[in-house]
């Protein structure tokens, strides 16, 4: 099967800088594909590589098999939902969900029908005739979004499409994204900093790093088996372990993550790993209560459920965790 | 802002308001009033009588014909002029990176700062260096150097506010370069270009000092007036030409002022 996107060996350098180095991806029809990472770590060059607002230093992408090196975007079969949605403020909001038929040369009444259709997709029936300045930052996405899909993409970019509505129309957009891109069955590829939004969002993720992907697969394994401290890290913030820690528990010489929901807070060994430590910290986050706890001067984060007894700070305590858990890294990186 | 308008203003403020006001316009009705008047040697007032006979004078005299007619073509080629390459200039200074881009936005200024004797001097110069005799594109291309920074600076302007973003969304949805000056570049800068548009014209039309130096024996409408002060003969028909061209230049100046206006509301509501 031809992959939808295809990344092999592609870098994309700015004088110096290496914003995307030797990428190789390939990301199916119909996949839910996360771009995960800080900002500068080369997820958004990737996209715009894809919608050909780049062009590689060196490398080859392909589009559904087709060579897309040197192809402008306007002749590629992707369309992009952007970052701050890019309406066009002069044109109605059915002028601009039609604006990609209409410069295709379709009919207008059978574009005006076809944007009237995409605006009922994204539940914003009858805006059409209001300037984008009078919708809210959550219509406008919406409006952003039916405006990619009415010319019907064989890939849908979109640039952190969340990033800037607040937190509960984030959730419910989420939702939307997903219930949306099932009935399309088009292929969706989304970047983000929220590693929330991209494990719950995504059927694989890959994780980048300084213009490299760090990892790459479902958000399970991403989130189980970070290959790499930094994935441990960004994703989902586990306990990094350094080697001569991890020697001590009786594992081998090296760096190991530790999920904080995975530690309970006292209790008996029971062929469990223990600890014993001090209470450093404690905060109370609704569901839960996170606990930072100093282990001979190694700081370890704890998930604790919120009904569950804390010690006070300064008291001592012991922590309890499957062997299983501890999950050894790649000493590399 | 509302509580602002219905505040009273201090009467002496009023005053000096007024007085304002009046020094910039009386001369301008004197303008009109000898326009008819009966004596036409030297402006005496009260003036003796009143006429229409200079309307008719007037328009009866060829040379005012022609100085017009060059003050119109120059006016407009050199607005074409500049709207072309002002425009191109604002989209590569506000759209691209390269090198030696913040001395070529000084440079591209650099006209309208320099006295025009400076660059009457230096284009006189140049021209007779290349052996290039004085004609209307002599003119033409003295009025562009200025006519290019109206445009330049209404449409650099302009330019910052259109984001890059909505060029890439239109070329993302499948336009070409060509689609998306016509349909979203044009729309946001149109009410810009306008506005520049009209004042290079009105800058080019009254402009004396580099046709003076590039004009050769041509005269331009306003050194045809200058010269018409010089010898006292039909003075008055000065004064009706200058009527006729202040309302001939005041209408596309109103015109521009409320499409504009309405453009902002558009832009506005964009925000």
């Amino acid at each position: 099967m031809t992959a939808a996107v295809l990344f092999e060996n592609v870098s994309r350098h700015f004088g110096a800088v290496r914003a995307v180095d030797a990428v190789n991806l390939a990301i199916a029809e119909g996949e839910f594909f996360a771009m995960l990472g800080p900002s500068g770590s080369g997820k958004t060059t990737c996209l715009r590589l894809m919608a050909g607002f780049e062009q590689p230093t060196s490398g080859h992408i392909e589009i559904f098999g087709e060579t897309a090196e040197g192809v402008p975007p306007y002749r590629r079969s992707v369309n992009t939902v952007f970052q701050d949605y890019a309406l066009f403020p002069h044109l109605s909001i059915l002028e601009n969900v039609a604006y990609g038929l209409m410069v295709k040369g379709i009919g207008k009444q059978e574009r005006l029908k076809a944007a009237e259709d995409a605006l009922a997709m994204v539940k914003l029936p009858g805006y059409g005739a209001r300037r984008p300045g009078q919708l809210s930052g959550g219509q406008r996405q919406r409006v952003a979004l039916a405006r990619a899909l009415v010319n019907k993409p064989k890939v849908l970019l979109l640039d952190e499409p969340l990033g800037a509505l607040d937190l509960k129309l984030r959730e419910q957009m989420q939702e939307e994204l997903k219930s949306l891109q099932k009935t399309l069955g088009i292929t969706f590829v989304f970047v983000t900093h929220d590693q929330g939004e991209a494990l719950s969002m995504a059927d694989r993720i890959a994780v980048f790093n300084d213009g490299r992907i760090q990892q790459l697969g479902t958000p399970e394994e991403v989130y189980k088996q970070p290959k790499t401290r930094f994935v441990a890290d960004f994703v989902g913030s586990s306990n990094v372990l350094p080697p001569e820690f991890v020697k001590h528990l009786g594992a081998a010489n090296q760096y190991a993550s530790l999920r904080p929901e995975a530690i309970t807070l006292g209790g008996s060994g029971d062929g469990r790993l223990t600890l014993d430590g001090t209470v450093l910290s404690r905060s109370f986050l609704g569901a839960a209560n996170r606990v930072l706890v100093s282990v001979n001067g190694t700081k370890i984060n704890v998930m604790s459920p919120a009904a569950a007894s804390i010690p006070a700070e300064g008291e001592p305590v012991r922590l309890c965790f499957d062997r299983a858990d501890l999950h050894l890294m790649d000493a590399a990186s | 802002m509302r509580s602002d308008r219905s505040k009273k203003a201090p009467l002496g403020l009023k005053i000096a308001a007024a007085a304002g006001l009046l020094f910039l316009h009386l001369p301008l009705l004197l303008i009109f009033l000898y326009a008819f008047t009966t004596e036409d040697k030297s402006y005496q007032f009260p003036p003796p009588g009143l006429t229409l006979k200079w309307f008719a004078v007037t328009w009866e005299r060829p040379d005012v014909w022609q100085a017009l007619w060059l003050s119109v073509r120059v006016a407009a080629i050199s607005t074409l002029i500049a709207l072309v390459l002002g425009t191109l200039c604002a989209a590569a200074v506000s759209q691209t990176r390269f090198f030696g881009r913040e001395t070529i936005s000084l440079l591209v200024i650099l006209p309208i700062a320099l006295p025009g004797i400076i660059t009457g001097i230096a284009l006189r110069s140049a021209f007779s260096l290349a052996d290039i005799p004085f004609s209307f594109w002599t003119i033409v291309l003295g009025h562009a150097t200025f006519c290019i920074v109206v445009v330049y600076n209404n449409a650099v302007a302009r330019f910052r506010r259109v984001s890059g973003s909505l060029m890439e969304a239109s070329m993302d949805l499948g336009a070409n370069g060509f689609q998306t000056f016509r349909y979203i570049i044009l729309p946001n800068i149109g009410t810009a270009l306008l506005a520049g548009g009209m004042l290079a014209f009105a800058l080019s039309f009254d402009e004396v000092i580099v046709t003076t130096f590039t004009g050769g024996q041509q005269s331009t409408l306003p050194i045809w007036m200058l010269q018409e002060l010089i010898r006292p003969r039909q003075r008055p028909v000065t004064n009706v030409v200058a009527m006729v061209v202040v309302i001939v230049t005041f209408l596309p100046i109103l015109a521009a002022y409320y499409l504009t206006r309405d453009g902002d509301q558009i832009a506005g509501s964009g925000k």
